[in-house]
């Protein structure tokens, strides 16, 4: 049986002393649910000397509904929670709903699901497969086998709630040993697949804040190869205002699992700003929001294909929005 | 002929109520007192020579109690005697990523991780072959030390005339395929734990569909004699032919256990278990297949190159397979075969599910479709005018006997509704069809010997209890609740009175295995033989006690005596006294071997049976054509089964054998990045999940066969046969492309589409096959009889 | 909190056990306390095979730690029987083969169970989404959604 290495565990009962264990203990990691982390660990792409639990905070669990129309989301708050849950937006509760498998679901967590440590074929292998392969960039090894010439991982976003919290201009709320402060969602990462998040690393996400946003609609495709348990090789998350006449006041188009980080396609964006969603806009917004993508061979199903579905997904999320 | 009261009606397995709550021991969970915990050093490497292995670090670690290496197992075997070319641990070179070569055991699981990572290996990397071309041409050799090819066997036979047979064909058609091979991904990893007392006897307890082939192994390598080692197949947590070599572990467990007088258990991670491996072949193929104008076949060529991996395995019967089969199901006047396997520096392909005949069965089945189109005949007559009959002889001496293949495509295409649906679905559907046969067990057993295939005995105690001994292992497929229904039957008990103990060398006579769809079959009719006997002593005993004429007594109901008059009766317990009054201790045997069918050919061997099942499949698919998802949407799966036993379990084997087929159509293929397994683990090798399952009729045709037991065939891997290139097949009615490859993958689905929408042909499959020498062809008579 | 003495309530009786923090639910289950029924296929939660009930949540015990359900009640295919009854869902089964090799069955059977208890008229398509973190080899998974689909019949 694959097994984790030791650890010191430490379970700390508020937010301010999980900073506070996270600043003093120099290889510590957070954990929520556990289903990235743990595999991970298995597998030594990561061996943390402490693991800090954050189950048992008070009040980071739960869906609230604030005096603004704003939702506020607890970092623990289960995926299975967030995918049931009739107060969120619509793409956020069905990329939710279409993480990994239900048990799963059942136990990781909305910040656990946003800080989703970035995949690759060449890293989500034992420590034997990755000593035959030589190891690479984000563990252990110097080269990266996917892009050898490149300095940097390319090292996949397999979030599901990364593209749509994106889309939702949504703020994560993060706690550090100084101070507390928001970020917006955009920010949270980073087109690097070793440091991929754009908070630092004494900073715990506390809690996921999505704005009110009354009369759009959202949606979230996901490209996968089976129905259950797959991570996402390609996730678009649309979101659009319309008009009571049908006309796109606004829009958002980002697309997951395709880059190190969430990649908004503001061209596209435009390019349905001010139309009908007609088969014509949706395609050319199609085109553009998936022409500057450049996906590598480093998850299922490869670069080309992942490449010719961009469009094909964009259109589809575009359509669901009509 | 009596009516029965078991055999034919559904029922659930003997074993159930310890599945279903948790008490099934498999070997993993098993724990014995001072039991150490065993692992497997695992190669680095995809082909180099071992320089130095210095071992003393794990040695001294604290909590280690043994570390051995090559040297200290330096027999080699094999599963075939042909192919005597493993050993346990690799001994001077490694020829696969994964390959064992060092074997630990230490008071726990942490400690023997460690010890393995402290092994230091010096290796001299060498030249690494990796696909079917590079081990064609002139380079490194894996197996032996002067360079040249990596052919590891060469078979080419020939059948009546093919030249001729093109030279009278209306229509002759040439085409390419290739089947990706596949791991069986049992869920269970292997695992197997020994036991080695200071009295010099041994035992071993592993997950293993073929105990007698591991004990015959460690006789062999241990260099113990056989009646000191005792082997036990625990239930095997699914099989499929991933089971049926004698692996390392194994071997290592119980030398562990030699060394260090404690018994040691070794479970393989899942990243090992496709290292084990002895999956699917990849096969590439070429079909030439000449056609008359009403589309009857008038002879056929078929060249098969097989991808074997680091080591010999079955490949040797693999490689045979490939080309054996094709005439079981359609009448081939002239046939020539001429196959390779080679090796390369890949984990060893081996038997799963169908064992070398889904690839060829793929091959033909999509070519007949294509025949068809150009003949303009649908793709069912074309198959109705080729079909064997019952009762008659192959071009390559296969006899047939029951063969209920016209009924299986009658009642197949009826129920689908195939005609009012081909080529008429609106596009992006498609519906297809295919047929398939499979052996009840093989001929002839691996090891040559004119001993039976297979032994039963019964003993039945004072108290009437009745236990069954038979060295068959249940691998999932209910052969324990097969061997108790038959003997329930013949004894006039119900099924939960028989008590059975298998798969255990020391207790259980001699059975070859759970492979090859041979255990309803051959052990069937060696334990119907055994209840025979008791029954028969029983029933002496009873007409002598009661006074009636001997052919007079039956046993029934829990009674035995006179047929039609319940006073003349004695209870079963009763009964049994009786005859141990008159008679001694009640224990009969019985046993089963094969006619003596081979053919007059070397190579023969391969192919024949005492029966084959048969199966026809309908799929329909729903396909994206933007996407390329190939969404299956519902089976139809007619089978012949000769009889059911049992249907419940019948069905249970047909639905099994449909779902696997379906992953190994769409999505399972052990890929490899040059020597590196793509993706040795249960999220990168993708299988069906419930949400892929579509629904399956199931048909059951019963033709009674008059060799098997009570007329049953089998159904273990049959029914997956015809299922790949019937979803190939729907693939074109859906999509207007063809598929001659599988995985049918949506990135292959939508390139090929992207490369018809600009003129291209629109197609998935390899562009041709290699130019080979096949060796000196054999030129084998028509068997007398095949007209 | 680190590598002391932990209680595990599993299948209603309480287990004190000298337990690293860093071993798994899964480990705990099969090699402290001897429940074998719990069974592993990857140890990375890739199959479903190692289910258990927390609290009456399906969870994945490979995933899970051992420490982290201190206090939480644990639910294994051991104690879905009540005494010599079987539970509804073991009887269907086992009447309809919906075991062949049985290994992927106990971690069905907890998540079956799961469902039922929050939903006992699940329609087809429920049953086939809540399992669907469950791979089984053997049976295409077609008794098996007609065993759950009785036993939710019969507990009506």
């Amino acid at each position: 049986m694959m097994r984790l290495p030791a650890f010191e565990y430490l379970v700390p009962e508020t937010l301010d002393e999980a900073v506070v264990m996270l600043a003093d203990h120099p290889s510590a990691v957070v954990v929520g649910g556990g289903t990235d982390l743990f595999p991970n660990m298995k597998r030594r792409q990561v061996s943390p000397a402490t693991v800090i639990a954050l189950g048992a905070i008070e009040g980071l669990r739960g869906i609230e509904i604030d005096d603004d129309g704003a939702v506020m989301i607890g970092a623990l708050t289960s995926l299975r929670d967030l995918a049931a849950s009739p107060d969120v937006p619509v793409a956020l509760a069905s990329a939710a709903a279409e993480v990994a498998s239900p048990q799963i679901r059942n136990v990781a967590t909305v910040g656990g699901n946003l800080c989703v440590d970035t995949r690759c074929e060449y890293i989500n292998m034992t420590e034997s497969w990755r000593l035959a392969s030589g190891f690479c960039l984000k563990a252990d090894g110097d080269v990266c086998w996917v892009a050898p010439k490149g300095e940097e991982c390319v090292a996949v976003s397999s979030s599901d709630l990364a593209p749509v919290v994106v889309a939702l201009d949504a703020e994560v709320g993060l706690v550090g040993p100084d101070v507390s402060r928001t970020l917006a969602a955009s920010d949270l990462y980073r087109s690097d697949g070793i440091d991929y998040l754009g908070k630092s690393e004494d900073e715990i996400v506390a809690t996921l804040t999505v704005p009110p946003r009354p009369g759009w609609r959202t949606t979230y495709r996901k490209l996968r190869r089976r129905g259950s348990i797959d991570f996402p090789i390609l996730g678009v998350a649309a979101a659009v205002q319309v008009s009571d006449d049908g006309i796109v006041e606004d829009a958002r188009l980002v697309l997951g699992a395709i880059a190190s980080a969430p990649i908004r396609a503001r061209d596209a964006e435009e390019a349905v700003v001010g139309s009908r969603l007609g088969p014509e806009v949706v395609a050319r917004a199609a085109r553009l929001a998936a022409e500057p993508v450049r996906p590598y061979d480093n998850v299922d199903l490869g670069s080309r294909y992942r490449k010719w579905m961009a469009p094909v997904f964009v259109a589809r999320a575009l359509e669901d929005l009509r | 002929m009596m009516g029965h009261a078991v055999v034919g009606r559904p029922g659930p397995r003997v074993d159930a109520a310890e599945q279903v709550t948790g008490r099934t021991t498999y070997a993993g969970d098993i724990t014995l007192p001072g039991m150490l915990v065993g692992g497997l050093l695992q190669s680095s490497q995809a082909h180099a020579r071992i320089l130095r292995i210095d071992t003393a670090a794990a040695e001294t670690l604290p909590g280690v109690r043994a570390v051995i290496t090559g040297a200290d197992l330096p027999i080699p075997y094999g599963i075939l005697p042909v192919s005597q070319d493993e050993h346990a641990l690799a001994v001077d070179k490694v020829r696969y990523v994964g390959e064992p070569v060092a074997g630990v055991a230490a008071v726990d699981a942490e400690t023997a991780e460690q010890a393995l990572a402290l092994i230091d290996i010096e290796y001299e990397p060498l030249d690494v072959v990796t696909s079917i071309d590079e081990a064609l041409a002139s380079g490194t050799r894996i197996h032996g030390e002067v360079e040249g090819d990596n052919v590891h066997r060469r078979a080419a036979l020939e059948f009546g005339d093919v030249e001729s047979g093109f030279e009278a064909a209306h229509a002759v058609r040439e085409n390419v395929y290739f089947f990706r091979g596949s791991n069986h991904a049992a869920l269970e990893q292997h695992a197997a734990v020994a036991s080695a007392g200071h009295d010099g006897r041994l035992t071993l307890w592993s997950s293993t569909q073929v105990p007698h082939y591991v004990h015959r192994t460690l006789e062999k390598v241990l260099e113990i004699p056989a009646g000191r080692i005792r082997v036990i197949a625990t239930p095997v947590g699914g099989g499929f032919g991933g089971k049926t070599d004698p692996f390392s572990h194994e071997i290592v467990a119980a030398k562990l256990a030699m060394v260090t007088g404690r018994p040691v258990k070794i479970v393989l991670s899942r990243e090992q278990v496709f290292y084990a491996h002895r999956g699917r072949h990849p096969v590439l193929m070429w079909v030439k297949t000449g056609f008359d104008p009403e589309g009857r076949i008038t002879a056929m060529h078929f060249r098969s190159f097989l991808d074997g991996g680091a080591y010999g395995s079955y490949g040797a019967a693999s490689l045979l397979y490939t080309g054996a089969l094709q005439t079981t199901t359609y009448r081939i006047p002239n046939y020539k075969f001429e196959g390779v396997r080679v090796f390369t520096n890949k984990p060893p392909c081996g038997p799963k599910r169908g064992h070398g005949t889904p690839q060829p069965r793929f091959a033909l089945e999509c070519q007949l479709d294509e025949a068809a189109a150009d003949l303009g005949l649908d793709p069912v007559t074309i198959r109705r005018r080729n079909l064997v009959e019952p009762f008659s002889m192959t071009v390559n001496h296969l006899r047939i006997t029951s063969c209920g293949l016209a009924e299986c495509l009658d009642r197949v295409v009826e129920a689908s509704g195939f005609f009012a649906k081909h080529g008429t679905l609106p596009e992006g559907k498609g519906i297809g069809l295919a047929v398939g046969a499979y052996l009840s067990g093989a001929g002839l057993p691996i090891y040559w010997n004119d001993m039976p295939q297979s032994e039963v005995e019964i003993k039945v105690d004072r108290g009437g209890g009745v236990t069954v001994f038979s060295m068959a292992a249940d691998v999932g497929q209910g052969s324990t609740s097969v061997l108790a229904m038959i003997v329930a039957e013949v004894l006039g008990l119900d099924t939960a009175d028989i008590t059975m103990v298998t798969a255990d060398t020391d207790l259980t006579p001699v059975d070859l295995g759970s492979y090859s769809s041979r255990v309803t079959f051959m052990a069937g009719n060696a334990a119907k033989e055994a209840a025979e006997g008791i029954r028969d002593r029983v029933a002496a005993a009873v007409a002598d006690e009661l006074g009636l004429p001997e052919d007079g007594v039956a046993a029934a109901g829990g009674r035995v005596g006179a047929e039609a008059d319940g006073e003349k009766t004695l209870s079963w317990a009763d009964a049994v006294r009786a005859a141990i009054a008159r008679g001694g201790p009640l224990i009969a045997s019985g046993s089963y071997r094969a006619p003596d069918l081979a053919g007059p050919y070397r190579g023969a061997g391969v192919g024949i049976s005492p029966a084959y099942s048969y199966s026809v499949a309908v799929v329909e698919v729903d396909c994206d054509a933007e996407t390329g998802e190939v969404k299956v949407t519902k089976v139809w799966l007619a089978h012949d089964i000769g009889r059911a036993l049992n249907p419940l379990l019948v069905e249970g084997q047909i639905e099994g054998g449909v779902y696997m087929a379906l992953g190994e159509a769409l999505m399972e293929e052990q890929a490899y990045r040059g020597a590196l397994h793509k993706g040795p683990s249960l999220l990168g090798y993708k299988t069906p999940t419930f949400l892929e399952m579509p629904p399956v009729e199931s048909i059951l045709v019963e033709t009674n066969d008059p060799e098997g037991p009570f007329g049953a065939k089998e159904v273990g891997q049959g029914p997956l046969l015809p299922v790949v290139p019937a979803v190939a097949n729907a693939v074109h009615d859906a999509l207007g492309i063809r598929a001659d490859e599988v995985p049918i993958t949506p990135d292959r689905v939508v390139k090929a589409l992207r490369e018809a929408s600009r003129g291209g042909n629109g197609r998935i499959g390899p562009e041709g096959v290699p130019k080979f020498d096949f060796g000196r062809l054999t030129r084998v008579k028509i068997p007398e009889g095949f007209s | 909190m680190t590598n002391g003495t932990i209680t595990l309530t599993v299948n209603g009786e309480a287990h004190r056990l000298a337990s690293a923090d860093h071993r798994t639910l899964l480990e705990s289950l099969r090699e402290d306390l001897g429940l074998t029924g719990t069974k592993h296929g990857c140890e990375l939660g890739e199959c479903g095979a190692c289910t258990v009930l927390v609290d009456g949540l399906a969870v994945l015990s490979c995933l899970t730690l051992a420490v982290q359900v201190q206090g939480a009640e644990v639910t294994t295919v051991e104690g879905l029987a009540d005494g010599a009854v079987l539970h509804p869902l073991q009887q269907a089964f086992a009447e309809l083969g919906a075991a062949q090799c049985g290994y992927c069955t106990p971690g069905m059977l907890v998540t079956a169970a799961a469902l039922l208890e929050r939903n006992p008229r699940p329609a087809i398509d429920e049953i086939r989404q809540a399992l669907a973190g469950n791979l089984c080899r053997c049976t295409g998974y077609i008794k098996i959604l007609d065993a759950v689909s009785l036993a939710a019949r019969r507990a009506r």
